[in-house]
């Protein structure tokens, strides 16, 4: 057993670090809020110089036919970074719905796919930034048209659209479909958790109140020392279920813990972010703002606790 | 990044498994905190040892098995899973015998460590003083130098096991012109020597699980200091970390207790109002597992305990509490029934406390995982 990311991995991760570091996702993501993707594309397409979006696509069709573990590696960097877009819909689900020949296409990162799932998916992210559309119902894959949106999310980057209830049938779609969906959200969970943890603490000692640092305060350092636990013993779990989804045992038990304990930390994170922060984090003018309504989103997103808490509990009860 | 068990690993598990079903006691002992109930338990140890399942992690000229971390996390979850009895022996062989593996002398691990392999000598940690709480370097205990060894004099207390085990150790102030924690020395005594009072303090259950010990002159050969004389504290900082990090409350304890959680939920017609904690104590026991094979992983690669052993213990004694209420919640009017539920909840309460208090955990999270700014002290 090596329960712990490869050298491989973290290299890959720290790429994806500097490139996503230079790249001033929160004006992206600002922009793409206002319906202008150009500078969230631009992000994209340097993601897809990386490979990101080819992870999850066989060698056969131009992918890198990577594992769930690299691939929740990778959505960790990309929450840190608040990146927009379809990311779970288009890198993790997709793969696994299209046709082969669409593959290539998805891998270089010409094509960019959304997906809505009902009823636990009920909106296509960022559908028009998509080439495909696609609406997976009881089982079987459709190509869909936007029928109307944008609707708005509380995280404004979430572009969401409603589709057509009728679509062209493309075939069976594979369970792992969505629990690649559920994964890479609770490993984007996960590394928004961390951004928000790593902001407050710089914040705690940068800050002064009554001379001393306000992190100094018990009453501040005990608030985030319960959010460090608390995602450190998540970010276990993602992993696990990474791993769960790669070997085919308890894959819906593993897979749900992790988006429990991803979601709950994640918001924890942001809750205490923002009481750190005190009033300037609640402005729009700082970038707490843009991680504190995207967790809140991804949160809901793919089935919110009480969903997964239940498909923890059934799949004890199989056992 | 994987999960897989390797076959020595395997075989061990799958051992354990077979020879526990056998071995493991039914009814279940009494309290290892009556004088019937340690005996028992001392007894137990001496039959986990003659199947060389005692101390799995130490090596075979010591009785043990020179089992991997891994294997004996596998081990643990075997033993908690088949409700074996409790480890009247925790202070001796994950506390003071990790400590003596690092810093004692060939002769010491050669006269203390079989006998405590086999539960024939039993350790009680003689830490916490009634002014040096979650302060452990305000201690004021002392040992004063004397012919061929020290004179020990002062008092401990909540000294877990003391009521009926034969030895203790902790740290003593050898040194009184140095303060905090210079000037301290680890030191381990006979519970029975002259100048020894044992007070024992009946806990929230009624059974005595710790005492006070007085001590007034009490003669230690030097051949029972532990490391350096002056060098207690960081002698002492092996176990601390030991305690918090790993072995103190292994996640098999929690995976099983988490098991019949879930089955007690289940017979009980699967009530709505507690489902979700049922289901987070589930989770939660999952990630502590996790959590641990992580940090086997790191430490089998020559990485060390730090700061991450605080995260764990704050970890696992919130959720052994959650988990305990969230048993008592479901039984309802029955959750007052004494029995294994209440026997369990009460233990827990203690988490929070002993190894470092949750608010001292915290400290050290913040501190030195988060690098925020130290509080006056």
């Amino acid at each position: 057993m090596r329960f712990a990311v490869s050298a491989e991995q973290r290299q890959f991760a720290e790429s994806l670090h500097e490139l996503l570091a230079r790249a001033d996702t929160p004006a992206a993501g600002r922009a793409w809020a206002r319906g202008e993707h150009e500078p969230g594309l631009k992000v994209w397409r340097e993601l897809a110089d990386l490979g990101v979006p080819a992870l999850l696509v066989p060698e056969r069709r131009g992918g890198l036919g990577a594992s769930a573990t690299d691939l929740v590696v990778v959505f960790e960097v990309l929450g840190h970074h608040a990146v927009p877009g379809p990311l779970a819909e288009s890198v993790a689900v997709a793969p696994s719905l299209l046709a082969p020949e669409l593959l290539p296409a998805l891998a270089s990162g010409e094509l960019i796919a959304s997906v809505a799932l009902p009823p636990l998916v009920p909106f296509a992210l960022d559908a028009d930034v998509a080439g495909v559309v696609l609406r997976v119902r009881d089982g079987r894959t459709e190509r869909v048209e936007i029928a109307e949106g944008p609707v708005r999310s509380v995280d404004a980057a979430r572009r969401l659209f409603r589709v057509e209830p009728e679509g062209t049938p493309l075939g069976a779609a594979p369970a792992e479909a969505f629990e690649l969906g559920v994964l890479a959200v609770s490993a984007q969970l996960l590394g928004a958790g961390q951004w928000l943890l790593e902001r407050a603490s710089a914040y705690a000692k940068q800050r002064e109140q009554y001379g001393r640092p306000i992190g100094s305060y018990q009453a501040v350092k005990h608030l985030l020392a319960d959010v460090a636990t608390r995602l450190e013993l998540a970010r276990p779990l993602v992993h696990g279920a990474a791993v769960a989804v790669t070997g085919g045992e308890a894959v819906a038990r593993d897979v749900s813990a992790a988006k429990v304990a991803a979601g709950e930390a994640a918001y924890l994170a942001a809750r205490t972010a923002l009481q750190v922060h005190g009033a300037i984090g609640y402005t729009a003018e700082h970038d707490l703002g843009l991680w504190l309504t995207k967790v809140r989103a991804l949160t809901g997103a793919w089935g919110g606790a009480g969903h997964h808490r239940a498909r923890v509990l059934a799949a004890l009860e199989d056992m | 990044m994987d999960l897989d068990v390797d076959e020595a690993s395997a075989a061990l598990r799958d051992e354990a498994r077979a020879w526990l079903a056998e071995h493991v006691p039914r009814p279940s002992l009494p309290s290892m905190d009556t004088a019937e109930g340690f005996a028992a338990h001392r007894e137990w140890e001496a039959t986990l040892a003659e199947a060389r399942l005692s101390v799995v992690t130490w090596p075979r000229e010591y009785t043990g098995r020179d089992a991997s971390l891994l294997q004996w996390l596998l081990f643990e979850e075997e033993y908690y899973a088949a409700g074996a009895p409790g480890r009247v022996s925790q202070n001796g062989i994950f506390m003071l015998a990790p400590t003596l593996f690092a810093h004692g002398t060939a002769e010491q691990r050669d006269r203390i460590l079989p006998p405590m392999a086999r539960g024939e000598q039993v350790w009680a940690q003689a830490w916490s003083e009634p002014e040096a709480g979650s302060d452990i370097a305000a201690l004021r205990s002392r040992a004063e130098r004397t012919d061929g060894g020290w004179l020990l004099s002062g008092s401990k207390t909540w000294s877990s096991r003391a009521a009926f085990a034969d030895r203790a150790f902790g740290l003593f102030r050898s040194d009184p012109g140095e303060q905090r924690h210079r000037g301290l020395t680890y030191l381990m005594f006979d519970l029975r020597a002259e100048g020894v009072m044992v007070r024992p303090i009946p806990q929230l259950d009624g059974e005595p699980g710790f005492a006070e010990v007085f001590l007034d002159n009490v003669f230690v050969p030097d051949a029972d200091v532990l490391g350096e004389p002056g060098n207690g504290w960081r002698v002492a900082m092996t176990t601390a970390n030991n305690e918090r990090g790993l072995s103190l409350r292994s996640p098999g304890r929690f995976l099983a207790a988490a098991d019949r959680l879930v089955d007690l939920w289940r017979e009980r017609g699967r009530p709505e109002d507690v489902a979700a904690r049922v289901a987070d104590a589930w989770i939660g026991a999952r990630a502590y597992q996790l959590y641990t094979y992580g940090t086997v992983t790191r430490l089998a690669e020559g990485g060390g305990l730090g700061p991450e052993s605080s995260v764990n213990k704050l970890f696992w004694s919130h959720l052994d509490v959650a988990l305990h209420e969230t048993a008592l919640d479901l039984l309802g009017p029955e959750g007052e029934l004494a029995g294994p539920w209440t026997d369990g909840y009460l233990f827990s309460l203690a988490g929070p406390i002993y190894g470092g208090t949750d608010q001292i955990q915290r400290n050290t999270i913040a501190e030195r995982l988060l690098a925020l700014p130290r509080e006056p002290r």
